[in-house]
């Protein structure tokens, strides 16, 4: 049994101009102690499939399929059978530590409600724990910073602070949103650091999201590439580094900032993504795509698993060896 | 903290002396007034008068003398209509009519208007929403001095339910209007405001932390959602402190209580001007104190202006 | 006052982050948006009615303001009624006097004073806050701090002591609701002038050395506009209100002149002897002219805000 199996997951939104598909048909599935990353631009469906998933859509947002987690169906559960997951089984770290944390609250009543709640204890012994947990993401002086307001912490020792605070219950998975996006370059490399130490000392399975595929190499098991709203790509992410075999993960990797060579200029993918609210009926890449074909103006293949590749999926009318 | 303070009552000491120089310098100016001899006061009344200010001093030393008298013992002087009476008795008369229920509007204005906006936030886009919203408009257009004759219409001559003035003592039927009426408006102001920054505060990224964290509703509502929700309210306190005090006027009037407002609008009328001085002088030093209070809730719930 | 200021420095803030106002093409969409809103339009054509009846409402009627009809005094609840056939399309008032020509006269008193006050605001308001922001420094500090301290003074109970010493009068009404009506106007300006001048197009005309009065005149005002035209239509129905509220207790207009506020007041005094349109037809003028006002407002607001396009 997986840790996670998403099937078919579909979140739509309710807008006054019209309904958008934000995710299509997105299947995945993860193990315990795994990492795993989704890579995409933004306005690519990333955040808001696993929003759904633990129950943040927007109102007006609502999703379809299955998602199950230890073996049961989690997707749209509703009020405490839901609170009981959040935080416990699965939590969530979230892109912006200025404001993700309640700035009218001491770090330490934030931090205690989660293990008061969860676990029953008493609001001592939650803050005494909250402490050792604040030492375990290295904030120094942890006993006397936790009685500190959000304010009076740096940007990456407020990242710590949440990642902490997703961590007291111990939970089975854990979802950083984005965590290293709104923070310095080297402040992002320890927080980086910091998930991989927790995946190596917790065990806990990690979803990592990002547009930066610089972060995702070395750090995670699996990556699964969404563009438009769909899965392009997923492949273990040393295989799609070695290989990438969609057109959209070539530009995405030839895009990244390398040091090891000497690039004049950044390569970017010309254009722009599409209209969420006016997808193309095919593939959503066609439009910037150098390999189209005509086909691809209707028809989006499935994901499927190339021969020889074990575990390595494509969603694409190009045949692989046409790929360079 | 302290600062903070100090700096607040900073400017309130220069607020008050402006509003004393303000009254004094009209008064002097007024024709008709104890300082001008055209209409010269009856005898006793000039007696007192000349007591307490000495008037062939200059007018420096009489504004002077006044305020010495006002900061030592509270003395607002004599009243120039009736020779026996001081402004400090004529307040002391309508001060606790108009405070039991102006507590009273201010309280009922501040619990409905929050509880009105913060279920209509909650419960964004459903009937109570729309009441919410409705009723909030739709007081924007009555302010007191039209819901009193209205009130008095409905419950007083279609219904017979409840006398249409007076006071007898503070009894409830007699609360009920004057309440309504002046808390009214602002109530709805209080629950348009509360509306609008808690479904602010409800889409917040903290929020969102909070329900990610598995906290029931209720929780995070009390919690997390309250405290920045209730700021620009707070805020609103101010202005709304003011507003029903100058509303309490009309509902003196209306409803002859037998409050301040009464007495300050025949003081006017028959140019009392040591009354209404007395009258000003005491409101401004209310809503300068309130207001101090109001800054220091907001900095006590706002850790980020605290020192 | 019931002004939501609250609303209008939201508006102020999002202009502000605007690179530049793009001169006609800010106005031209503004207009285009302001004609969409319903709510709006039909409050622009009310309020136009309005202003029509109050400023030509007495050429359609034989009675004037102050003329009593003899006919009915002493009974007026039974044939002081509104009626055709007598000429008092809105009754008579307990004197005997014609409401309708009554209402008429106590509009035209009602939009002046909210107009002229507002318009006050406006001139003083921006033109300080204007000045307040741009020196800046201790200048802004001072300035700032004196409009603080005024708006802490409980402005009704000052005014109606300058109306007491000074004689009530329409004029003096307008002195003294002008004294206060700017303070609001002037903080929203000054936050406003405070973004605007840092933009670069403030900074070109001070390093081609135009000077100090001039920028703001020039570069600065016309970009306040948008703010300024939103609060001034709020201000408006709060400037009514206020005079509405001095004539309530019978402090504002003298007769034969009457407002809004003074015909609520006799309707309201009266209504124990059975007269009750002496309440209802300047009671329906107000709030329907105050709906108009604020949804005027709220539209021009909505039209004018660049954040949601």
């Amino acid at each position: 049994m997986s840790l996670l199996e998403v099937r078919d997951l579909n979140v739509k939104f309710n807008t006054p101009d019209g309904e958008v598909h934000a995710v299509k048909n997105m299947n995945f599935s993860m193990e315990e102690g795994e990492t795993l990353a989704i890579v995409g631009e933004s306005g690519s469906g990333k955040s808001q499939a696993v929003f759904a998933m633990i129950g943040l859509l927007a109102r007006n947002g609502y999703a379809s399929g299955s998602v199950m987690f230890e073996g049961t169906e989690i997707l749209n559960l509703h009020g405490p059978a839901l609170n009981k997951i959040r935080a416990a089984k699965i939590s969530m770290i979230f892109q912006d530590p200025m404001t993700s944390l309640n700035p009218y609250m001491r770090v330490s009543d934030q931090m205690a409600e989660v293990l008061v709640h969860h676990k029953g204890m008493s609001k001592s012994a939650a803050i005494a724990e909250s402490v050792k947990m604040l030492d375990a993401v290295k904030i120094p002086e942890a006993k006397s910073r936790i009685t500190m307001y959000p304010h009076e912490f740096s940007g990456g020792m407020r990242q710590r602070v949440m990642i902490a605070m997703s961590l007291l219950c111990q939970p089975k998975l854990l979802i950083a949103d984005e965590p290293t996006t709104a923070l310095d370059v080297t402040v992002q490399a320890q927080i980086m650091q910091l998930l991989d130490d927790i995946q190596k000392d917790f065990g806990t399975a990690i979803i990592l999201i990002t547009h930066d595929l610089g972060v995702v190499a070395g750090s995670t098991h699996d990556t699964l590439v969404m563009y438009g709203g769909q899965v392009m790509e997923d492949a273990p992410t040393d295989e799609l580094f070695a290989h990438p075999t969609h057109p959209y993960t070539r530009g995405l990797l030839s895009a990244v900032p390398r040091l090891d060579q000497d690039n004049e200029t950044l390569n970017t993918i010309p254009g722009s993504p599409p209209n969420m609210m006016n997808m193309p009926k095919g593939c959503p890449f066609y439009g910037r795509c150098e390999y189209r074909l005509d086909v691809c103006v209707d028809t989006l293949p499935p994901l499927t698993e190339i021969p020889g590749h074990a575990g390595h999926f494509r969603a694409c009318n190009v045949p692989v060896e046409d790929i360079k | 903290m302290l600062n903070y303070v100090i700096k607040r009552i900073a400017i309130a000491i220069p607020t008050l002396l402006i509003l004393i120089v303000i009254s004094f310098v009209l008064m002097h100016a007024a024709p008709g007034g104890p300082f001008n001899s055209e209409k010269p006061l009856p005898p006793q009344v000039l007696a007192n008068i000349e007591a307490k200010y000495g008037l062939d001093q200059p007018l420096w030393k009489q504004m002077v003398n006044y305020v010495v008298g006002l900061v030592t013992e509270f003395d607002m002087g004599p009243s120039f209509k009736y020779k026996d009476r001081s402004v400090n008795e004529i307040i002391a008369q309508g001060f606790p009519i108009t405070i039991t229920y102006g507590v009273l509007s201010f309280i009922v204005a501040v619990t409905v208007g929050v509880s009105l906006g913060a279920i209509a936030a909650i419960r964004q886009n459903t009937w109570i929403d729309y009441l919410a919203v409705g009723i909030s408009i739709g007081a924007q257009v009555l302010p007191n001095f039209v819901m009193a004759p209205l009130l008095v219409l409905t419950f007083t001559l279609w219904l017979g339910w409840l006398p249409g003035g007076g006071w007898n003592g503070g009894q409830w039927q007699y609360l009920i209007m004057p309440v309504i009426a002046l808390s009214t408006s602002y109530m709805a102001s209080i629950a348009r405001i509360t509306r609008s920054s808690m479904l602010e505060v409800l889409n917040t990224n903290y929020i969102r932390t909070a329900t990610a964290k598995g906290l029931p509703a209720k929780t995070i509502f009390f919690r997390h959602a309250l405290k920045p929700a209730m700021l620009p309210v707070i805020s609103y306190l101010g202005p709304a402190f003011v507003g029903m005090i100058t509303g309490s006027v009309v509902i003196d009037m209306y409803f002859s209580t037998g409050g301040m407002g009464q007495f300050f609008v025949n003081s006017a009328l028959t140019r009392d001007y040591s009354v209404m001085m007395g009258i000003t002088i005491l409101i401004g030093l209310l809503t300068i104190m309130f207001n101090l209070v109001v800054d220091l809730l907001y900095a006590w719930i706002d850790p980020k202006i605290r020192y | 006052m019931l002004v939501d200021s609250q609303k209008v420095g939201d508006l102020a803030e999002n202009l502000a982050k605007m690179d530049e106002v793009k001169g006609r093409s800010l106005w031209g969409d503004a207009l285009r948006r302001f004609k969409q809103n319903k709510a709006a339009m039909v409050s622009l054509i009310i309020l136009t009615l309005v202003i029509l009846f109050s400023l030509t409402g007495q050429f359609l009627t034989p009675w004037s303001n102050e003329e009593i009809d003899w006919n009915i005094m002493g009974n007026v609840a039974e044939m002081g009624k509104p009626s055709f056939e007598t000429g008092h399309y809105f009754g008579a008032d307990d004197l005997g006097r014609d409401l309708y020509a009554r209402v008429v006269q106590g509009s035209r008193i009602s939009l002046m004073v909210g107009v002229v006050g507002a318009l006050i605001a406006v001139i003083v308001g921006t033109l300080y806050g204007a000045v307040a922001g741009y020196v800046g420094g201790r200048t802004d500090q001072i300035m700032m701090r004196i409009v603080d301290i005024l708006m802490s003074i409980p402005y009704m109970f000052v005014l109606i002591l300058l109306l007491v010493v000074f004689g009530r009068s329409v004029v003096m009404l307008f002195v003294g609701i002008g004294l206060i009506s700017w303070l609001d106007m002037s903080r929203i300006v000054r936050g406003q002038t405070l973004t605007i001048k840092n933009k670069e197009f403030v900074e070109a005309a001070q390093a081609m050395g135009v000077p100090g009065f001039k920028i703001i005149m020039k570069h600065i005002v016309p970009n306040l506009l948008g703010v300024v035209a939103v609060y001034a239509t709020l201000l408006v129905p709060g400037m009514i209100l206020t005079e509405s509220f001095i004539s309530f207790l019978g402090l504002g207009v003298q007769e034969p002149s009457t407002s809004w506020g003074a015909l609520i007041s006799e309707g309201a005094g009266t209504i124990q002897y059975g007269t009750p349109w002496q309440l209802w037809f300047p009671l329906a003028f107000f709030v329907v002219s105050l709906f108009c006002f604020f949804f005027i407002g709220d539209g021009l607001r909505d039209a004018l805000d660049p954040k949601d396009r």
